[in-house]
């Protein structure tokens, strides 16, 4: 009976002995390479008909000291990456959509200035998937919170539940003026998606990390916070961060520095 | 006066509309059929599609819509039936779209059957970077391999370039 | 127990056709709003990423909370057996249908894909409020119904009570459902409070009570049949007690954020600095909504008729500056993210947000309401819902 149980368990094709074949393929990988090798690997190297993971957690660390005021290297990056019109040339600021926006903060009493950009902060309790009634709203295996576009009903219900003011409805046609690779579209909510695109291309950065990196501020650390020995683990375990409206317990996935 | 001039326009109403009637009826479609067949464009890339001609006139909608839950909600980008792949190959060389203008490869098909494609509402029509120039760019750089078996039959690589441009 | 005989409005007077075509003429420019908003999307309305919900779900949500309120008069007839409200009973029902239908069309119109709908009624995701308000709304439509059926047809009548006592139940959880649509929202200040679902709860009772009465005495009085005072006095002392209890939820509501420091800023834009927001609070809800309907109802005009009217629409008026406030007014705060500092960006962070709806969405929200009068003008045309006879003397009899 036992012997039974295995075996079917382990006909060729089931998704236990798929799963096993996979651990086993990734070990014998990981004992061959240097640990570091193999995890850039891991980062980079996603196949392309393998489903997004819930061993990545994929984060960022905004270092608010390094962030300067005036700059929006990382707004125009990712406003050309997404196909979003960039606030000054919309004809409606009000009802343009923002995926990041630059935060400029200041203490009432001591003047102290703080720079941060806010963008969706890809919680792991979302608000906006608990709240969302069709499902749209959803949270990637890998941590990333995505607006599905194929059941989006335009509710707002999402922009409602978010306390980060992170989503935006299309208010308006777009004709045609999408990226390939982002497809957006009028009475649908969106938001930041951690440039997923890139992230499923393996890129292992999204574009305002790289903007932010090639302007030379280094504010912005991209990567898996699962991996103890990623650039963003290492970072977050050395420098102080908070997650903003912490008290909502949130576990958010972008964390700051300096604030 | 006025009445001169009405009846003179009505006159011209019926020349014109004879004269439309004529020339559509001088096309070689057979006259029973109402609409105009769709105009089914030969993809620019590529010898065969993914499946058989015959397959995908029927089940594209079913392939897609697998396709696209599995990339949404999983992250999975496989090209085989990714929209943007139909799109890469199938983008009309005048307009550079699949609906763009209404004999476009998606549009032409969907108007004659009737039915209503929201895809382009939010996907773009047009495939990644300019087709006219990059017939092989990075996103369709994966035919390259497709090419180059063609290219000992009746086809080579460069011609297919060629075509595209 | 005397019976009471029900009879249809005979509707063929040219006044019946002029209210009707009134009214439809409102839905009509209602379902050309939508048209409009639906074809060039919403940056037609005054509604932008801050500003989220607008006028068209102040409308939608006010209508949904009267509808579930106007059954209670039935409630009243068949769960706690009071005969004197039985003859009643057939158009509170029909015009809790009317009410919701209205209320849910302009919610459904307003959606971003509306075209989509068939979306939001195949995919449910159980942790949203949301979806529990897609059942309840349903299960409101398929009970009420059924409880009008019993109340309609004599082979069925046995079943009234427990077809009346289903929807009670029900529309209790329905409004605690449209409460918790905010109540269950942790991102804003003035949402997050399980208050929010009692407090509609109580709204409902007021708002729609003072709907059924409007429309109660218009009907008769333009049917000419008779309507006693007795029916009257019982009615307005009960909108006078509902009046007031929203009167008390909304001052604990407040008196409670004001205790607490990481409020004060949001209450004080509410009762102090919001400007439009403030006027409608004190002015709309408070003074028009509840203290002068109260003046009214419970001094000696409460015994005029006319009086009467007044004070109902004052409270109708009254409740959708309560739902403007409650509605706009929570999203007009900006989200405080940053507790103690100042804010500012291009995504107007750190500022109150203005808000001025345009035409369509008045017209769209109005559109809902003409839809739920257009049902009950109709409703009372084709069935028999209303009694030939509300006279002292009939409703006396009952009570005997």
């Amino acid at each position: 009976m036992n012997d039974m149980k295995s075996m079917s368990d382990n006909t060729p094709g089931s998704p236990e002995r798929r799963r096993f074949i996979s651990v086993a393929t990734m070990t014998a990988a990981g004992v061959t390479l240097a640990p570091g090798v193999m995890l850039i690997d891991v980062a980079h190297g996603r196949p392309e008909e393998q489903a997004a993971s819930s061993a990545v957690r994929w984060g960022m660390l905004v270092d608010a000291t390094k962030c300067a005021s005036g700059c929006d290297e990382c707004v125009s990056a990712c406003s050309t990456e997404n196909g979003w019109t960039p606030v000054a040339e919309s004809k409606h600021p009000k009802q343009a959509p923002q995926w990041i926006r630059k935060l400029e903060l200041q203490d009432p009493l001591t003047q102290a200035e703080t720079n941060l950009p806010m963008m969706c902060q890809h919680c792991e309790e979302p608000p906006c998937v608990d709240v969302c009634p069709t499902g749209a709203s959803f949270k990637r295996a890998d941590g990333i919170v995505l607006v599905n576009r194929h059941t989006c009903i335009g509710c707002r219900y999402c922009m409602m539940a978010c306390p980060y003011k992170a989503r935006s409805l299309v208010h308006e046609p777009l004709n045609d003026t999408q990226k390939p690779d982002v497809p957006r579209g009028i009475g649908c909510v969106e938001a930041c998606t951690f440039c997923v695109q890139k992230v499923d291309r393996g890129d292992g950065t999204t574009a305002c990390v790289e903007a932010c990196t090639a302007s030379g501020h280094n504010a912005l650390v991209f990567g898996d916070m699962n991996d103890p020995e990623s650039e963003i683990s290492k970072r977050l375990r050395e420098l102080p961060t908070k997650q903003v409206r912490a008290d909502l317990n949130l576990n958010v996935g972008v964390r700051y520095h300096g604030i | 006066m006025a009445g001169k001039i009405k009846r003179l326009l009505a006159l011209g109403a019926v020349v014109l509309t004879t004269a439309a009637l004529a020339w559509a009826g001088s096309d070689d479609q057979p006259k029973a059929s109402g609409a105009p067949k769709p105009v089914i464009t030969k993809a620019v890339k590529g010898e065969q599609c993914v499946e058989p001609n015959d397959f995908m006139r029927r089940n594209h909608m079913k392939v897609l819509l697998h396709h696209r839950d599995e990339t949404v909600l999983e992250g999975i980008r496989t090209k085989k039936y990714s929209l943007k792949e139909c799109i890469n190959c199938h983008a009309s060389e005048k307009t550079g779209s699949v609906a763009a203008s209404k004999d476009d490869f998606c549009v032409s098909c969907h108007s004659y059957a009737a039915v209503k494609i929201d895809c382009f509402d939010c996907h773009s029509t047009k495939p990644q970077g300019s087709m006219a120039m990059h017939p092989l760019n990075a996103e369709t750089a994966h035919y390259a391999h497709k090419l180059a078996a063609q290219a000992n039959s009746k086809i080579s690589a460069e011609e297919m370039a060629g075509i595209a441009q | 127990m005397a019976s009471i005989t029900f009879r249809e409005v005979e509707g063929s007077s040219m006044k019946y056709w002029l209210l009707f075509g009134g009214i439809g003429l409102f839905v009509l420019f209602g379902f050309l709003s939508y048209l409009y908003m639906h074809h060039h999307g919403h940056v037609v309305t005054g509604m932008d990423n801050q500003i989220v919900w607008g006028l068209p779900h102040v409308f939608a949500v006010f209508l949904i909370v009267a509808a579930s309120g106007a059954l209670n008069v039935a409630s009243i007839a068949s769960v706690f057996n009071k005969p004197m409200y039985k003859p009643l009973a057939p158009l509170s029902a029909i015009l809790a249908l009317a009410l919701m239908l209205g209320g849910l069309l302009v919610l459904v119109l307003d959606l971003g894909r509306s075209d989509r709908l068939i979306v939001a009624m195949t995919h449910f995701n159980f942790k949203s409020m949301f979806t529990w308000n897609v059942f309840l709304y349903s299960g409101f439509f398929a009970l009420v119904g059924i409880y009008l059926w019993t109340m309609l047809d004599r082979n069925v009548k046995a079943y009234s009570k427990a077809a009346g006592t289903a929807a009670f139940i029900w529309r209790l959880t329905l409004t605690t459902g449209t409460g918790s649509l905010f109540g269950f929202l942790v991102a804003r200040e003035l949402y997050g409070t399980s208050m929010l679902a009692p407090m509609f709860i109580i709204m409902s009772f007021a708002y729609g009570l003072a709907i059924y009465l409007m429309v109660l005495v218009a009907a008769y009085a333009w049917t000419g049949r008779p309507l006693g005072d007795a029916v009257m006095m019982r009615l307005k002392s009960l909108l006078a007690v509902f009046v007031a209890a929203v009167l008390y939820f909304v001052v604990v509501y407040h008196l409670t954020n004001l205790y607490f420091a990481k409020l004060g800023s949001v209450e004080s834009f509410i009762l102090r600095d919001g400007g439009i927001i403030t006027t409608l609070f004190w002015v709309g809800q408070i003074v028009i909504g509840c203290v002068v309907p109260l003046v009214i109802l419970l001094s000696g005009l409460g015994r005029q008729r006319s009086w009467i009217m007044i004070a109902s629409a004052l409270v109708i008026l009254g409740g959708i500056a309560q739902m403007y406030v409650t509605i706009i007014g929570a999203q007009a705060y900006p989200l405080d993210m940053f507790p103690g500092m100042t804010m500012k960006s291009s995504f107007y962070d750190g500022v109150i947000h203005e808000y001025s709806p345009t035409m369509a969405e008045l017209f769209l929200g109005l559109g809902g309401v003409a839809i739920a009068l257009l049902v009950t003008t109709f409703a009372v045309k084709v069935l028999r819902l209303l009694p030939a006879n509300l006279d002292d003397a009939t409703i006396a009899k009952l009570e005997h």
